[in-house]
């Protein structure tokens, strides 16, 4: 999967279904202080992630994720 | 001792998604009965069920996060309780500015239990259930979402007492208001409709399995009953202290006067005829009224043989000679169940605002209880000044509401 694949798949569930805006995704967005992603919604994601993805994301992996843009080079490594 | 009024209604049944067409139904004896397909490819030995419809303009009303908290039957209660604002002439901003409580009747959120287990079964990690079904899986759901969407600041509690659960949610909240406790309390009562959620109540053959005629199905008091029909949606009720609502200039509907309860220390299942009349009688008492002085009575009947048998046999004791008209609004709705109590009571409100009795429809033949009582086959123009609504439940808790008209 091409990261330009990643980003459609990732920004189409971030829009339809945690309702975030299509213009406030940018790769710079912090996930939570900017996209107003909260710890409820991160458990929502990890069930979409595994759905569209076919992995689990492990909290652990994600301490270092803070943007959007890290949060597609996560899942870009993940799927190597 | 202060004076209960209620100011607002909302309901959302099977006969109709807002009051006017309630009303209506009520009034031409519709009923709402029909077949789930589920139903029979889960098992059921009866695949009737009240047929409500899933609000579609949810999505519309609430953002993501509140959205997937809330159940089914949450669903339902959001929607009555916005008609019941409107009604009452409130809006968020009166919730903002005053202390308002919230005690809904419900006793189940079987869906959102059974799905979340089917995932955890599947996946083998619980991370994957999601965040919403944990707030959809408690018996307090509605209450905690409903407080949460609209913010209330006031008492905050779930009522689960089975089939009488609305009613004590009214009963509880008109006892907070009486006391100077509220000034205004949203009562109610939801029922989940899904076919995950009555499942084991079918097992007990409960059900009616009059599959061939859907809307005759349900038909209390009928010597031909022979069961049941599952039902829900939600109804709220809004309950204000009498000079607060003249105060703010409400619309006051009707006043509320009385409440009794019990509970018969019996069987599980098994009714009780002097159990129930405990709770009618101290709903009289409370209302310093007399069996005569009631106008209608809403009965609890649910059309199983041995539950109409019970109320049938107490209410003849207790109005025989006042001879009251009486109807099971189940007869068209279904067992409404969790929801029951406050429905009726706002079924028997519409009754009392448009003078008329609606129909015990189905009532054919008579059995030896019931033929001793004043019941209602076709609809009756009426005036009804005071009424009873009866609700009963598994446990043997008992419930029941006297509701006068403002004059």
């Amino acid at each position: 999967m091409t990261r330009k694949e990643i980003i459609e798949i990732v920004n189409e569930f971030l829009i339809e279904e945690i309702e975030i805006e299509n213009s406030d995704l940018s790769e710079e967005a912090l996930l939570n202080e900017d996209l107003g992603i909260d710890s409820l919604d991160f458990v929502d994601i990890v069930v979409i992630v595994e759905r569209n993805f076919g992995f689990k994301i492990k909290p652990e992996e994600m301490a270092n994720v803070k943007t959007l843009g890290q949060f597609y080079d996560y899942i870009e490594e993940k799927l190597k | 001792m202060k004076r209960v009024v209620i100011t607002g209604m909302g309901i959302y049944s099977c006969i109709g998604t807002n009051l006017d067409e309630v009303a209506k139904s009520l009034y031409e004896g519709k009923s709402g009965i029909g077949i789930d397909p589920m139903r029979i490819e889960y098992g059921y030995r009866s695949p009737l069920t009240g047929i409500v419809e899933r609000p579609l303009q949810i999505k519309e009303l609430l953002n993501r996060r509140l959205r997937i908290c809330l159940a089914e039957q949450g669903e339902y209660a959001y929607i009555a309780t916005l008609e019941a604002m409107k009604n009452a002439g409130i809006d968020m901003d009166y919730f903002e500015n005053n202390e308002v409580g919230i005690f809904y009747g419900n006793d189940s959120s079987a869906k959102a239990v059974i799905d979340a287990h089917t995932i955890a079964m599947e996946k083998k990690d619980t991370t994957l259930i999601g965040s919403g079904a944990i707030f959809q899986s408690m018996n307090s759901t509605v209450t905690m979402n409903l407080s949460t969407i609209l913010k209330l600041k006031g008492v905050n509690m779930t009522i689960s007492a089975a089939c009488a659960s609305g009613s004590h949610a009214v009963g509880l909240g008109m006892m907070f208001i009486r006391n100077g406790m509220q000034d205004m309390v949203i009562c109610g009562g939801a029922q989940e409709t899904n076919y995950l959620s009555m499942g084991s109540f079918d097992g007990i053959s409960a059900f009616s399995t009059r599959i061939d005629e859907p809307t005759k199905a349900s038909r209390p008091f009928d010597a031909n009953r022979d069961g049941l029909v599952p039902s829900g949606g939600a109804a709220t009720l809004i309950l204000e202290e009498y000079e607060h609502a003249v105060k703010r200039g409400a619309n006051i509907i009707a006043e509320v006067i009385g409440y009794g309860f019990s509970s018969n220390g019996a069987n599980i299942s098994q009714p009780s005829d002097s159990g129930s009349m405990i709770a009618m009688e101290r709903a009289l008492k409370d209302s310093n009224l007399m069996a005569k002085d009631i106008d209608y009575i809403n009965a609890h009947a649910t059309s199983t043989p041995q539950g109409d048998t019970f109320e049938a046999i107490a209410l003849d004791k207790l109005f025989s000679s006042s001879f009251p008209m009486i109807s099971s609004t189940k007869s068209m709705t279904g067992h409404e169940c969790w929801m029951a109590g406050a429905s009726e009571v706002i079924y028997s409100v519409l009754m009392m605002q448009n003078s008329f009795v609606a129909p015990n429809i189905n009532f054919e033949t008579p059995d030896e209880a019931s033929k001793n009582l004043n019941i209602v086959a076709q609809t009756k123009e009426k005036n009804i000044d005071i009424f009873l609504s009866n609700s009963f439940g598994f446990g043997g808790t008992n419930s029941a509401l006297v509701i006068k008209k403002i004059k």
